[in-house]
């Protein structure tokens, strides 16, 4: 019913549309129900029915865009969608040139629709809380339906539609100390709820020594994958976008320049196989299934949306406008699961991170937090809890010269977030072993 | 809108104790020029209204967009059976004094309205901003972004409440990028998106906006050359529009509420501030006066009344050094029995509101920017954040600005790039060994203070003097 909406405020939206004018339409929205979680209790909880629509309006070399609600109401949906189309009119003619305006080309069209079997809202309670009443159990559960569509002036759409849930939970000792897991999908799998929890129940003995304080300096370290998908996410935020290496602000502008290279063993690149996220973007481009971006340690491609490419004389590459990474894959290395806690010998075992930001971009350093399940490690044996760590180190140190050693395994670690509305896909990373990992306070 | 609120509310059928409407309507323009060349320019409109439904002492929401009878009853529905299936394992009851009854309204000052300039003359300003930023051609970009939001917002009650609050926002930034080889450095107005008000144009065409303009670019210049920041422990001063990071995270986030109570754990974090410590932790030096102010006009998170409509006052936090009260809800005290403010807000329609900052501010002292700089021998004086990080229970903390300058022999010398503080919350406030008079005071916003599962960004204000705090652990950039 959204669908035949959307189809049906596209073709208005064409048929108002004057002959020399061009429009990109994107559409946001989602069903969603969200229910939180403290001390094994319910915090709060409710639904959401959002969807948000915007119209670009570009005639003669300018641009400007509308966002309004989209309610699946077509009568009202129209009512909005006309008057934004007016004043975008007035408003676009005002406006200075754009030399790099990107116009819509091209004919991609795409239809996906993932069904999924989900908890009845009103059921959610009462499968998620039995389980865990005798742990300090916190966090969210945030399900329902998730739409992204587009359509243009050229003719291209897309949509796409998921059902999908995600459980982002945390079990803490009396003292604070924690443990996170994670449980995303289209279809709720009691059981694999219920084994989730059991591994993370397990994890919370461990916890149970007081933590022992360790002190600043450089100490071998094992980041899991969850760690590891906090390092990679830093890389959306200026870090591989070509516009931003362009205007001075990339960590990877020393490869670029030849002066500095990663470890051979560390090959990150955009992986759209998975089928999570939608591969089309702000203006029906259609991404390619995979892009390389560092290989072997070589810078190959940054990424480069249209706008980019036309300034600068590159090619684009499929990129989003904001050119951050939207499926994005580590590739393992070749160390056994098995073989971490020797491998690792004496230093930090660290299941999270914290709070990360650039503590100086242009060499790559990146400051934060260790959280959750953190130990020390000694002779290959778990040792104690540790306090809060801050770290700080460079990525041409931990993915260059101290990266030891990669596992031969992947966990996907699902984007939960949901400013504005449902992420939607994650991150497919190993975990990593590193020399000398820097620790600061 | 109240009206037709109070209509929906009478009309709706849910057996509930208690029934909340809150709409939501706001409107948001976005205008940006990089390099003399727009980039951004565009309004967005959202609406919506969030039911809230108490029952069994259990709080049950639905949001919706469709703003009709039909729309509000099926979301009422939702919220009623949200609230019955969660109502047996509830983390506590909630009173309905929780949302008390209130009546009235709010509006922002606002000298020069949105639209006295057209997109067109805004264009046109940024444009010169970006122009007149690159002072040199090693300034590698430029950009220049006016951001302003009208939002209104309604709320009524079963209970006969009645509020009606219409803001007007504004946000500018402006900054310019240097290069020179492998040297990169960035120079903004205050750091970015700091200046953040609430009221019209007048906040960005300001009489200093040009000489701003130029010192912006100069500085950015100036860095390429600068000194690193040195590694050492030293005696640190705190420009007013860096303070506004350090009371954000080492002050206000630790004293909501609902961090203690340990609803944000899972995301946020919690909190090293127990509930005992209300009015007798020392958590700073004496010079410490912290208020929860939503009455100052013009900062940029005023207002009368919150989101639940709890009326909203000036009250101090932290007194002379010792912690007084929370930033926890009516809800949130209701379940410690801590004082707290009126702070329940929510992002937006589509959100609950949750314990939040509004304007956080340090009260100014008595000594001017000239006294306090001329009582130093040697120390380091930071201005506009660059980097924000700190762990989850808000103690240990790395902070970085854009721009500083040594102290030497109580004067400003010289320039240094890539300057960086670390510390951890108790033993740095401990150390505030000065404050700035009212002439240094200045406030500052921002529009993305990140809370809350489901997530929500949400306005906060923080106004601050200049403040010194003695022995600071400092360092500069590089690998």
């Amino acid at each position: 019913m959204l669908e035949n909406s959307f189809n049906q405020l596209v073709e208005e939206i064409r048929n108002q549309l004057k002959p020399d004018e061009q429009f990109t339409l994107t559409l946001d929205s989602e069903q969603s129900q969200f229910t939180r979680f403290n001390h094994a209790k319910v915090r709060q909880t409710g639904s959401v029915n959002d969807g948000n629509l915007q119209l670009v309006l570009m005639h003669n070399q300018r641009s400007s865009y509308r966002e309004f609600p989209f309610t699946g109401d077509f009568e009202n949906d129209r009512r909005t969608a006309i008057q934004a189309i007016a004043s975008l009119r007035e408003e676009v003619a005002q406006l200075p040139e754009n030399p790099y305006l990107v116009l819509p080309a091209g004919n991609n069209t795409s239809r996906e629709v993932h069904t999924g079997q989900l908890l009845n809202p009103e059921a959610v309670v009462s499968a998620l809380l039995p389980v865990v009443t005798d742990l300090d159990f916190t966090g969210i559960y945030a399900a329902g339906s998730v739409i992204r569509a587009y359509a243009d002036s050229v003719g291209q759409k897309h949509w796409f539609a998921t059902d999908s849930y995600s459980l982002d939970y945390s079990l803490f000792t009396p003292d604070g100390q924690a443990v996170k897991g994670t449980l995303a999908g289209s279809d709720w799998d009691s059981e694999a709820y219920q084994a989730r929890i059991e591994e993370s129940r397990s994890q919370l003995s461990r916890m149970a020594q007081p933590p022992k304080s360790i002190q600043r300096g450089q100490y071998r370290t094992y980041l899991a994958p969850a760690a590891l998908a906090e390092l990679a996410s830093m890389l959306s935020w200026g870090g591989i976008s070509e516009s931003s290496h362009q205007q001075g602000g990339s960590c990877f502008s020393a490869m670029r320049r030849g002066e500095k290279k990663l470890s051979p063993k560390f090959t990150l690149k955009e992986n759209f196989k998975s089928g999570l996220v939608p591969r089309f973007n702000e203006l029906g481009e259609i991404a390619p299934l995979e892009l390389s971006l560092i290989e072997s340690g070589e810078l190959i491609n940054m990424l480069t949306s249209s706008r980019t490419a036309k300034e600068y004389g590159l090619e684009a590459n499929g990129a989003s406008e904001g050119e951050g990474l939207r499926s994005p894959e580590i590739l393992p290395g070749d160390l056994d699961h098995d073989r971490i806690l020797q491998a690792l010998d004496t230093g930090l075992y660290l299941s999270n991170l914290h709070y990360l930001n650039w503590s100086d971009r242009p060499t790559g350093r990146i400051t934060g937090m260790t959280r959750y399940a953190c130990f020390w490690v000694e002779n290959g044996e778990i040792v104690a809890p540790i306090e809060n760590l801050r770290f700080d180190d460079s990525l041409y140190q931990f993915w260059g010269e101290n990266l030891i050693a990669l596992t031969n395994f992947q966990e996907f670690v699902p984007e939960v977030g949901t400013y504005g509305h449902r992420n939607l896909g994650g991150v497919h990373v190993p975990g990593m072993l590193v020399e000398n990992f820097t620790y600061t306070l | 809108m109240i009206s037709e609120l109070s209509h929906f509310l009478n009309v709706i059928d849910v057996p509930a104790d208690w029934v909340g409407l809150r709409a939501t309507k706001e409107a948001a323009t976005t205008r940006s020029v990089r390099d003399g060349i727009p980039e951004t320019n565009g309004s967005s409109l959202t609406q919506g209204v969030m039911v809230e439904v108490l029952v069994k002492g259990q709080i049950g929401y639905a949001a919706t967009n469709l703003i009709t009878l039909e729309g509000i009853q099926a979301a009422a529905q939702k919220a009623y059976r949200q609230a019955i299936a969660a109502s047996e394992w509830n983390i506590h009851s909630t009173p309905i004094s929780a949302r008390p009854k209130v009546v009235g309204q709010y509006v922002s000052p606002l000298m020069k309205p949105f639209d006295a300039l057209s997109p067109g003359e805004i264009n046109d300003i940024l444009i010169k901003i970006t122009r007149e930023l690159k002072v040199s051609d090693q300034i590698v970009q430029t950009s220049a972004t006016a951001l302003t939001t009208e939002t209104e917002t309604w709320f009524v009650s079963t209970n006969g409440s009645e509020v009606y609050q219409h803001f007007f926002r504004i946000g500018t930034d402006y900054s310019a990028t240097a290069q020179e080889g492998a040297i990169v450095q960035r120079r903004s107005n205050n750091g970015w998106l700091a200046s953040c008000y609430q009221g019209g144009l007048e906040y960005f065409i300001t009489p200093d906006l040009w000489a701003r303009v130029q010192q912006v670019g100069t500085q950015a210049i100036e860095l390429l050359t600068a000194e690193d920041c040195p590694n050492e422990t030293t005696t640190l001063v705190l420009a007013p529009d860096q303070m506004l990071l350090q009371i954000h995270e080492s002050v206000g986030h630790p004293l909501e509420l609902d961090r203690i109570l340990g609803d944000e754990r899972n995301y946020a974090g919690g909190s090293f501030v127990k509930l005992q410590d209300f009015g007798n932790l020392v958590y700073g030096s004496p010079l410490m006066n912290i208020t929860f102010d939503p009455t100052v006009s013009g900062e940029f998170a005023s207002y009368s009344f919150d989101d639940t409509g709890a009326p909203a006052s000036r009250e101090y936090l932290i007194k002379e050094g010792v912690l007084q009260r929370g930033v926890g809800s009516l809800e949130s005290q209701a379940r410690t029995g801590v004082k707290g403010v009126a702070c329940a807000r929510a992002s937006s329609w589509n959100r609950p509101p949750i314990d939040r900052m509004a304007n956080l501010n340090l009260e100014p002292g008595d000594q001017s920017f000239e006294e306090i700089i001329a009582g130093i021998d040697r120390g380091i004086y930071m201005e506009s954040n660059r980097s924000w990080s700190i762990d989850d229970q808000r103690h240990k903390f790395q902070f970085s600005c854009e721009y500083a300058k040594r102290i030497e022999n109580g004067k400003l010398t010289k320039t240094l790039r890539n300057p960086n503080y670390r510390s951890i919350t108790p033993q740095f406030w401990s150390g505030l060994i000065a404050v700035g008079d009212r002439s240094t005071w200045q406030m500052y916003g921002t529009p993305m203070c990140g809370k809350g599962e489901p997530n929500q960004a949400i306005t906060v204000g923080h106004g601050s003097p200049i403040a010194v705090f003695a022995n600071i652990e400092v360092f500069g950039g590089g690998a």
